[in-house]
């Protein structure tokens, strides 16, 4: 299980008084199996949250909790997916994903199994043995999700995972995190910028306002989600045809214009 | 640079007019007899003398036995170097007080020339095989060091963010992580090393009994045979050069190997 504490949380960069104030009094819960997108304009702090929850980062005021505990360093049991995937060029597929389950001390027939299953899920299998350069940008990233997946992670971190994908491998992407989740729910913080990547993943979408980043506004997504069945649709195009699909949309976006807006931009 | 790229071939040839000015003003030098002929022997009377100084033997051995001698010297100096620099440096990179501690030190210490070594290294390591052996390394120990330091320094911070998500501890982040990550670095750092040692090579002889090049052009010195120094000149520069050339081969060898693979 893992649930997500942020406690009025402020994060300032720089020396505490005089620095860059980007976070202000952020509060925020994400339930066990919940997924959480963060919206939000460029700078306004979206990332440093998801550094906090992964330890690379530390509040300057406040508590960023998992299942009660205080964060105090980055560790396997909140997995992160970069931007840029972050492979190690030098190590294959298997490789990659193997490292995170030799730190944890997994005999090495328990690991060849996990990281069967784990090449499987994310469709990789013929992959296995290649280098990073090797592969496409979609699948470096299928192997970064791969490789956070298999530690079997309290919480998933994502930090817009999709942003460096072409329009059509970004879809594809976006339909196959669904179906992960269907077949193995986790508690996901997904950041992105592209508001229908937000209401297509997630089950609430947090917005946040311009810097300093506060939390402006919640959605629920999933309760329309369910009573409007779009599970039922397998295809992303069809769900974002939706009208309760175009009517979360546009409700999102107008609320991220107006913090462009208060800059007249 | 200036002007416009050469081929091989066109950059070849000039290279070849360069060595031909070379010698010909060598050759008018001393065969006019502006320079005294013993200050500078003529090219005709060196080449002979290093002709008969692969077979016969000066000063106890033969040229490429004195060579021999040589290259086992520097082979250990350069090999010491490695092996205590680029663990040490990779160590400086990731552990932020070992980098407090010793680089101070050490930027005081690298500016000592080799050379400067030589009595000490003498009272200290002896004149055998430990004392030379020190100024070598002495020589080539800096550039490995900091290139294997920079190397793990600036590796990709999103790659050390994901080594330590995953868990990785410093020992496998430092041979897993930074040490692949610092290759090139280190392989640009070896080939100075090297050619900074080879160039230490007849400071570090000038205190040893027996044999090497550096000792035999000591030798040369002290009869004032000066086509006997010269041959020593050319032999060092000519191997200097081959020790580079495949150093080059072997670091363009692994930058293919990592093009493929990494």
């Amino acid at each position: 299980m893992g649930s997500i504490r942020f406690e009025n949380v402020d994060k300032v960069f720089g020396p505490q008084s005089g620095g860059v104030k980007v976070l202000d009094t952020i509060n925020l819960e994400i339930r066990d199996k919940e997924f959480v997108a963060i919206v939000g304009p460029s700078g306004c702090g979206k990332t440093t949250c998801l550094r906090m929850v992964a330890g690379f980062e530390a509040p300057s005021a406040g508590l960023v909790s998992v299942n009660g505990r205080e964060i105090k360093a980055p560790g396997p049991d909140r997995a992160v997916v970069f931007q840029q995937f972050a492979l190690f060029p030098w190590k294959t597929v298997r490789e990659n994903i193997d490292l995170g389950l030799r730190n944890k001390g997994i005999s090495k027939t328990g690991r060849a199994d996990l990281i069967a299953d784990a090449l499987k899920l994310m469709n990789l299998e013929s992959h296995a043995d290649a280098y990073p350069h090797q592969l496409s940008g979609g699948m470096q990233q299928r192997v970064a999700i791969a490789r956070a997946y298999v530690l079997d992670p309290e919480v998933l971190l994502m930090d817009e995972p999709f942003g460096a994908l072409d329009a059509q491998t970004r879809v594809v992407m976006q339909e196959e995190l669904v179906r992960l989740a269907r077949v193995n729910p986790r508690t996901v913080l997904f950041i992105t910028h592209a508001v229908e990547e937000a209401v297509y993943l997630a089950d609430r979408v947090a917005i946040m306002s311009r810097r300093p980043g506060r939390i402006k506004e919640i959605v629920d997504v999933r309760s329309i989600r369910l009573s409007e069945d779009w599970d039922r649709h397998a295809k992303i195009e069809d769900v974002m045809d939706l009208e309760s699909f175009v009517h979360l949309r546009t409700q999102i976006w107008r609320s991220l214009r107006e913090e462009k807006g208060a800059n007249g931009l | 640079m200036n002007g416009a790229p050469l081929t091989i071939r066109q950059g070849a040839l000039w290279g070849l007019l360069g060595i031909a000015l070379f010698l010909g003003l060598w050759i008018f030098l001393s065969v006019s007899g502006i320079v005294p002929k013993q200050f500078l022997p003529t090219p005709g009377e060196t080449a002979a003398r290093f002709i008969t100084l692969l077979t016969s033997p000066f000063a106890g051995a033969t040229l490429p036995g004195h060579l021999g001698s040589s290259l086992l010297r520097y082979l250990y100096g350069v090999l010491l170097a490695a092996v205590i620099g680029v663990p040490l440096g990779l160590l400086m990179g990731w552990f932020r007080l070992l980098d407090d501690i010793v680089t101070p030190i050490f930027d005081a210490l690298r500016f000592i020339a080799p050379i400067a070594w030589v009595p000490f290294a003498a009272l200290w390591f002896g004149t055998g095989i430990g004392g030379p052996v020190m100024i070598i390394f002495a020589g080539a120990f800096p550039p490995v060091l900091i290139n294997a330091y920079r190397g793990a320094r600036f590796v990709e911070p999103r790659l050390i963010e994901a080594a330590r998500m995953l868990g990785t501890n410093d020992y496998r982040t430092i041979s897993e992580i930074l040490l692949p990550a610092a290759v090139p670095s280190i392989m640009a750092g070896l080939r100075v090393s090297a050619g900074l040692g080879w160039q230490s090579l007849v400071g570090a002889e000038l205190i040893v009994a027996a044999a090497g090049v550096g000792f035999m052009m000591v030798q040369a010195q002290a009869s004032v045979q000066t086509t006997t120094v010269l041959t020593g000149m050319i032999a060092i520069g000519l191997v200097g050069m081959l020790i580079d050339v495949l150093l080059r081969q072997g670091e363009a060898w692994l930058r293919r190997r990592r093009g493929l693979e990494a």
